[in-house]
């Protein structure tokens, strides 16, 4: 019987994971996506294991929330990511830099 | 050891290295199909925790679709490779510290004295006829149904504005203008040329 705090740890070492992945991959968005992806998932693995352990299929529930705004993001952000190529020529996050915020 | 600690550490190791390489790999076709080996994984890890609805929903909704998407957007961009050796390797031990601590953090929040197997015992399942996907469907429909009818109009925004955001439209294009097609009249097309005869006949009259 794996405990509770098991899963919870996963899902942490997923997070920090995909934190250092958004940081390392800063000249690539498209895996600058896949690792927000990645933390939905890991929060998502946070939520189902809670919902198991606490026998309460509200958490499911939310989890099934987050996929389709997870994949609503997803369509958006790569819609995004196309007119961005389509106007610099590239994916860099640092080419980014027209609004000189 | 039990099965269900060998599958669950079978299937963390598969989905931690699966991750990394996400997070490590230079070509992003790679990332892509090791985030589709990370979903998987995540998959079986969810079905081991009963929620078999949301597995399925994962692997046909995230490897069937948003992963298809994301490759077939890679594969479309036409990525400088030069660009992308660049890489932010002074960034990387800055950052490992504090995903290190923030892992360590959690070692400690989540200590066997929070959420071990005392104080959260393993839920015993007597109903051999429950299904995840039946209780799913019915709070969906019944406790949720608002929240669902918000989260089909947010993808319905998704639909509208993926499309608004990529739609080019070109000034050049040779197409069919339909509602001036229709809107047109005889005055506009026709042109009498009664007055061109006329002069016509009187010049053969003064020929003559």
């Amino acid at each position: 019987m794996v405990p509770l705090q098991n899963y919870l740890i996963l899902g942490a070492i997923l997070f920090s994971l995909s934190v250092v992945g958004i940081v390392l991959n800063r000249n690539n968005i498209i895996i600058l996506l896949m690792a927000i992806e990645l933390m939905l998932l890991s929060v998502n693995m946070n939520f189902v294991a809670f919902s198991f352990f606490l026998g309460d299929p509200a958490g499911q529930i939310f989890v099934f929330f987050v996929l389709t705004v997870a994949a609503a993001e997803a369509a958006i952000g790569l819609a995004i990511l196309v007119v961005l190529f389509r106007n610099t020529r590239s994916i860099d996050v640092d080419d980014i830099q027209t609004l000189k915020g | 050891m039990q099965t269900s600690q060998l599958a669950f550490y079978f299937f963390s190791i598969i989905l931690i290295v699966a991750a990394s390489r996400v997070i490590t790999s230079k070509n992003p076709v790679h990332a892509a199909m090791f985030l589709v080996l990370a979903f998987f994984t995540a998959a079986c890890l969810w079905i081991t925790l009963g929620a078999e609805f949301l597995a399925i929903a994962l692997v046909l909704v995230y490897v069937g679709a948003v992963m298809v998407l994301f490759i077939f957007v890679v594969m479309m961009l036409d990525i400088n490779r030069e660009k992308e050796r660049r890489r932010y390797r002074n960034w990387l031990l800055p950052v490992l510290i504090i995903a290190g601590v923030m892992v360590a953090e959690m070692f400690f929040v989540l200590g066997e004295q929070n959420l071990g197997i005392d104080s959260t015992p393993y839920p015993i399942f007597n109903d051999p006829n429950y299904s995840n996907t039946k209780e799913l469907g019915r709070l969906i429909y019944t406790e949720y149904v608002y929240a669902f009818e918000i989260a089909a109009v947010i993808l319905l925004v998704a639909i509208v504005a993926a499309i608004a955001l990529t739609l080019r439209v070109r000034n050049n294009k040779r197409a069919n203008d339909v509602a001036d097609q229709v809107s047109t009249s005889s005055t506009g097309r026709i042109r009498m040329l009664s007055d061109l005869n006329d002069d016509i006949d009187a010049n053969k009259r003064k020929d003559l």
